[in-house]
């Protein structure tokens, strides 16, 4: 397949995906909401990888590879994340954020 | 120079990302994200990855997608359709428009706009597992172990039961 792009139209994509990710973890307060942010925000720097190694002068493979490790390190954060949302909701029976409190000293 | 895939593949991306978090309903969300999910897929097709696109749809709309669907199955109130929060939203669209124009302003004036690629260089899957197995052994180990202790840790907390 032939790319014709230069590589800043996918830093833009991606770019355009941390943007998004970062309102929503500015802007929402349901813990769902966030997890779905950070996973955005993973997905931006996974496609960097890819198109920095592939732009190389001579195209790497590393980018690939590195990718393999943070989208399996994704998943496990997600695993987690949702693990503790359940719990919380358990526990408090809401997963608004700001009302999370019973931590707090 | 743009190809007419590429622009449609980045806009769907970037719009169900948008539509992840913006949707009125929890569970429309959890599908836009997959779609989103998809179409980063389909950028690293464009990108010569076919491994990684195959990964990315095995992992993140297969089992992430999914779990975040059963999750909001079971933690799921209809008082959530109602909050809306004025000052944090346009706070995070201020921060979001700035962040995107200034580094968009600044990249467009590095080298980044006049780099092309290398054209014909498709890695076969055995490059990927050889490097994988051969340099990054430890790596691969660690991240191994990283999967159980969260898969472990994930299904002791969803075990804890409520007093």
């Amino acid at each position: 397949m032939i790319l014709l792009e230069p590589l800043i139209n996918y830093f833009i994509v991606s770019l355009a995906l941390l943007s998004v990710g970062i309102y929503g973890l500015i802007a929402k307060r349901n813990a769902i909401r966030l997890l779905f942010s950070v996973e955005i925000i993973i997905n931006a720097a996974i496609i960097n990888f890819v198109a920095f190694a592939r732009y190389h002068d001579t195209p790497l493979l590393t980018g690939q590879t590195f990718s393999l490790f943070a989208i399996a390190l994704a998943a496990t954060e997600a695993a987690v994340g949702l693990a503790i949302i359940v719990q919380a909701f358990r526990l408090n029976n809401d997963i608004d954020v700001l009302e999370l409190k019973r931590l707090r000293g | 120079m743009t190809d007419v895939v590429f622009i449609t593949v980045s806009l769907l991306t970037v719009a169900f990302a948008i539509l992840a978090l913006e949707a009125r309903e929890l569970v429309y969300g959890a599908v836009a994200l997959a779609l989103s999910f998809l179409g980063a897929a389909a950028l690293f097709i464009l990108l010569d990855s076919i491994f990684i696109a195959i990964f990315q749809v095995l992992v993140y709309v297969g089992s992430i997608a999914i779990l975040i669907v059963f999750v909001i199955m079971l933690v799921r109130r209809e008082k959530w359709v109602s909050i809306q929060s004025g000052t944090e939203r346009t706070l995070g669209i201020i921060a979001a428009v700035l962040l995107f124009s200034t580094m968009a302003y600044f990249s467009l004036s590095t080298s980044l706009t006049t780099q092309y690629p290398t054209p014909t260089v498709l890695f076969n899957f055995s490059e990927i597992g050889s490097q994988l197995v051969n340099e990054y052994s430890i790596i691969l180990q660690l991240t191994g172990i990283a999967l159980a202790v969260s898969v472990i840790g994930a299904l002791t907390m969803a075990k804890f039961e409520n007093r």
